[in-house]
């Protein structure tokens, strides 16, 4: 097996009042993987993205464990400067809102140009060569021209398109997309989840996909990591996971979700919501949610054990394998 | 025996103005946010309206119950027309018709804790003597799904789902006929999700409210909507039962939107044909069939003349000038 | 969470607490000593001692005399009565007719908005303390002619303010929620969307008593708001300037009470305003 290009080993974050919000987290990334991680709102993923790349709104949030892998190269104990070298060059980001995240005053070029010129000192009219390929790279039509506009000229996907443009444009090696598509319409949706899929083909980054909607983490991702309440449920390939989910928390998620092909009567819920961060609940954390409780989830933390080839799951009362299989 | 029509839609227009670059209201440009729109809703019933953003879904619910000018055509309650109707009736359609919002605490005033939200509506409205309402936001609370001593909560110490809960209480305190509920599940987490669908599920059966659902999520709809009708660009480009037009759809558009609904099945990759482009700007239709720029049957004959015309059979409708097997225009079945 | 929603306010952390808590100390010890002036102060206020005449700061007179023989510390005392009502009348007029009208501008848009904000403009376009001057000029001196002065012109901040508030609430989902079950347009507006819009403008009154304060010295200071030998800080302040060289404390001190309570009045605006997220 290949090394992976982003190897995250018990990555915890607290807050000031020492509340974990991300609480030993570990994954790896092979080059041209495509992780989704899965979960509500409040289950940390977005946390753990942001420490990631750093991005903690210090001191209210900071890593208080853990080890950040990139090539090799820890990225948890970097200082500041050269963590700045390698955001943006190294490790790409995107969010759910691309308007908030675009500069409304400067055309979209000159944005990607900037990152260019900052990253790799290229020269003026290089750096513009350069964004106009990166926009035709990202599927915008007649790149030259609108190379020139600003960002409300443009429509919602084509932001998004654009946001990717800067992202890439000094070819990271990962791309952490924060909920890219939760914005957009489901047709839009499904062709920058192509665009995706297709820049890693072509370009063989590795991309982290933050989402909460299982069925676009079933139709990107190679693998899939669940997180629930700042803990990593269950880990591992899509086929695993989804085929047969381990967790009772995945599990639940799958059966939630409506699935396009009908079905009758009433939708299955995971009942109550999931705890709020200052009220964690002892033992499993998805205990008070479970409908499969036993006597230990409700006082010892489960371990992470074995399900298949690279699939890992922690739960007291997992799934029997045949139990549970995907309705399609 | 067939019920009569709860809430009839008849050639609704709404049209937007937008402020042109010129002084003195020059350049100033009209949009038709909902373009001809013909609809009919049973007691009981629920109809999904689904399309992009900037469909007009949104647009048409709220030109339904009058907090949107229309520009042409009649909206009839329960045999009343009540679009540029009189006062009265403008009254009468308050008093028995709600919304429920998208966003769970945008929907609810910051200030006001949840059992005030709804007790005021029972007091605007005299649904019940002052003294009952404590007892009666209690009970709405509970119908929800709430423990009543959550109405003590202000939106801020709620979650989004009990917020959507606390929504659909101050709605059902109107004891409405028909709700229109705009994008009601959409800003909230999937295992809370089904818990809202059900009780919308639940409220249907037990009170036959006649049921609005506009909802971008098709799945959702599927599920819970008798009806379908798939807008785009303000106007209605097909409608019918839901398992029927999710099983045949007879129009490009609706089509290309189910085969976008990303499924949880490893097996399944994206759908190779996706829908190309963005929904285009209702400032500028195209020429012909407006789904024409998208649409992956295209023809000459799509390109120009007249939008098309209407086809129907059986209960269904829709507008693609490329089926030539069914007549167009013709007449509604009566059943 | 529910923990800590049910600690009395006192206790609990919030950012700017400790700016508040300072500014309501400082503005609660005058307003102590406002209503125990009787208490408090050694002297009658106008009692005039002719025996004891700009007598520098000491044990019987610890913030001196004036020029009249009246005891400095006991007028300074007693017209805090005097300037914390001036502080309090000359907001509360405006921000009531100020809210009103700016709430009902803002909410039906239109004729009604253009016609309060072009008044508004008109009203701006003079200088503040002049147009104060030349309304009290026509009504005639004395403190009901400067609320009223302030009244007429101290409504057009409140109206801007609140009014650019109602705009963004206006779009909101929970007024259009409000209209769609049917309440009345007085009940979106003074029930929904005021206690909503009402938060900035509240920060801003405390800012502006600081101005009133000042503006109703500076009146005062050129004889047209309180009238001798009622104790006011401005008065004293005016009556002390010919004697400046001589008797500074007859200027500094009542000048230290107007600082103070400025001082008091920003604390609790700024520690307000940074509780409550209100950007100025």
């Amino acid at each position: 097996m290949t090394d992976p290009v982003l190897s995250v080993q018990g990555l915890s974050v607290e807050t000031r009042d020492g509340v974990r919000l991300v609480d030993d987290l570990s994954f790896d990334l092979a080059p041209g993987e495509i992780l989704g991680l899965v979960g509500e709102s409040g289950s940390g993923k977005t946390v753990a993205c942001r420490a990631l790349m750093r991005l903690l709104p210090e001191p209210a949030l900071r890593i208080a464990d853990g080890r950040v892998a990139l090539m090799g190269q820890d990225l948890v104990t970097l200082s500041e400067a050269r963590m700045r070298g390698i955001r943006g060059r190294q490790l790409g980001m995107i969010f759910q809102n691309p308007t908030a995240h675009l500069d409304p005053v400067m055309r979209i070029g000159d944005q990607i140009a900037e990152a260019v010129r900052l990253h790799e000192g290229a020269s003026r009219t290089d750096a513009r060569a350069r964004a106009v390929e990166a926009l035709r790279q990202v599927g915008i039509p007649d790149p030259e021209a609108r190379a020139g506009s600003y960002a409300h000229e443009f429509s919602g996907g084509m932001r998004q398109r654009a946001m990717i443009a800067i992202a890439l444009a000094c070819n990271p090696k990962v791309l952490i997309a924060d909920e890219p598509t939760t914005a957009l319409d489901v047709t839009v949706q499904a062709q920058i989840l192509r665009l995706l899929m297709d820049l890693r083909d072509r370009q063989g980054v590795s991309i982290i996909l933050i989402t909460h909607d299982l069925g676009v983490v079933a139709q990107t991702c190679d693998s899939i990591a669940v997180l629930y309440a700042g803990r990593l449920c269950e880990r591992g390939p899509k086929r695993g996971v989804l085929g047969a989910p381990a967790h009772r928390y995945t599990a639940g998620l799958i059966r939630c979700q409506p699935t396009s092909a009908g079905g009758e009567g009433m939708l299955d819920t995971i009942e109550g919501q999931p705890p709020a961060v200052s009220a964690m609940p002892k033992g499993c954390r998805f205990h008070p949610r479970c409908g499969a409780v036993i006597a230990v989830c409700n006082t010892h933390q489960p371990e992470q054990t074995a399900r298949g080839p690279g699939h890992i799951a922690a739960c007291h009362n997992p799934v029997a394998d045949a139990a549970m299989t995907v309705s399609v | 025996m067939k019920k009569p029509a709860l809430l009839v839609v008849d050639d609704l227009s709404v049209e937007f103005t937008q402020r042109g670059g010129a002084p003195f209201g020059l350049g100033r440009r009209s949009l038709a946010a909902v373009n001809h729109v013909t609809l009919e809703l049973r007691a009981g019933e629920a109809l999904g309206i689904v399309g992009e953003s900037g469909s007009g879904k949104s647009t048409l619910g709220r030109a339904i119950l009058g907090l949107e000018r229309a520009s042409g055509g009649a909206v009839t309650f329960d045999g009343m027309r009540v679009s540029g109707g009189a006062r009265a009736d403008m009254e009468r359609l308050r008093r028995e018709t709600a919304m429920v919002f998208q966003d769970p605490y945008g929907a609810l005033n910051p200030r006001m804790t949840a059992a005030q939200a709804i007790a005021e509506v029972l007091v605007v409205h005299r649904k019940v003597p002052t003294a009952d309402i404590p007892a009666r936001v209690d009970e709405l609370l509970t119908l929800v799904g709430l423990r009543p001593e959550l109405g003590a909560r202000r939106p801020a110490s709620l979650s989004g789902g009990q917020c959507q809960r606390v929504g659909v209480a101050r709605a059902l305190a109107v004891d409405p006929r028909l709700i229109i509920a705009d994008e009601c599940v959409a800003a909230l987490d999937v295992s809370i999700q089904g818990q809202i669908i059900n009780l919308f599920m639940e409220l249907r059966e037990s009170m036959e409210l006649g049921l609005i659902f506009i909802a971008h999520d098709l799945a959702i709809v599927r599920r819970l909507c008798d009806r379908v009708a798939v807008m785009y660009l303000g106007r209605i480009v097909e409608e019918g039962p839901t398992e029927d037009v999710f099983r045949s759809p007879r129009h490009p558009y609706t089509a290309s939107l189910i085969s976008a609904i990303p499924e949880i099945d490893p097996d399944m990759v994206l759908a190779p044909h996706l829908l190309a482009g963005d929904p285009p700007s209702p400032m500028r239709l195209p020429e012909g069939c407006t789904f024409h720029p998208r649409c992956p049957k295209a023809q000459d004959i799509c390109r120009s003349g007249q939008p098309p015309s209407e086809r129907r059979s059986t209960g269904r409708r829709w507008t693609c000038i490329l089926d030539t097997k069914t007549p167009a225009n013709e007449p509604m079945e009566v059943s | 969470m529910t923990a800590i929603a049910a600690r009395p306010l006192y206790l609990r952390r919030f950012p700017g607490r400790t700016t508040l808590v300072v500014g309501l100390t400082v503005v609660g010890l005058m307003l102590l000593a406002a209503l125990a002036a009787p208490l408090i102060a050694p002297y009658d206020p106008v009692f005039q001692d002719g025996t004891a005449r700009l007598v520098a700061p000491s044990a019987a007179h610890p913030f001196g005399t004036d020029n009249f023989g009246r005891d400095v510390f006991s007028r300074v005392i007693w017209a805090a009565r005097v300037d914390l009502q001036i502080a309090f009348l000359g907001v509360v007029f405006p921000l009531v007719i100020g809210t009103t009208i700016g709430t009902v501008a803002g909410y039906f848009g239109g004729v009604v908005d253009a016609v309060f904000m072009r008044i508004v403009d008109v009203v701006l376009a003079f200088p503040y303390l002049v147009l104060i001057i030349a309304i009290i000029a026509i009504l005639g001196p004395g403190l009901k002619s400067f609320y009223i002065a302030l009244a007429l012109v101290g409504w057009v901040s409140y109206a801007r303010l609140i009014r650019s508030q109602i705009l963004i609430l206006k779009s909101a989902d929970f007024v259009l929620a409000a209209r769609s079950l049917g309440y009345s347009h007085s009940r979106i507006m003074f029930r929904h969307l005021l206690p909503n819009a009402l938060i900035s403008s509240i920060v801003f009154a405390m800012s502006d008593m600081v101005l009133v304060l000042l503006g109703g010295a500076s009146i005062s200071f050129l004889g047209l708001g309180v009238q001798p030998p009622t104790a006011e800080w401005g008065i004293m302040v005016a009556e002390g300037q010919g004697f400046i060289t001589q008797a500074l404390w007859m200027t500094m001190f009542p000048g230290l009470a107007i600082l103070l309570l400025s001082f008091g009045f920003s604390l609790i605006a700024d520690g307000l305003g940074e509780w409550l997220g209100v950007k100025e």
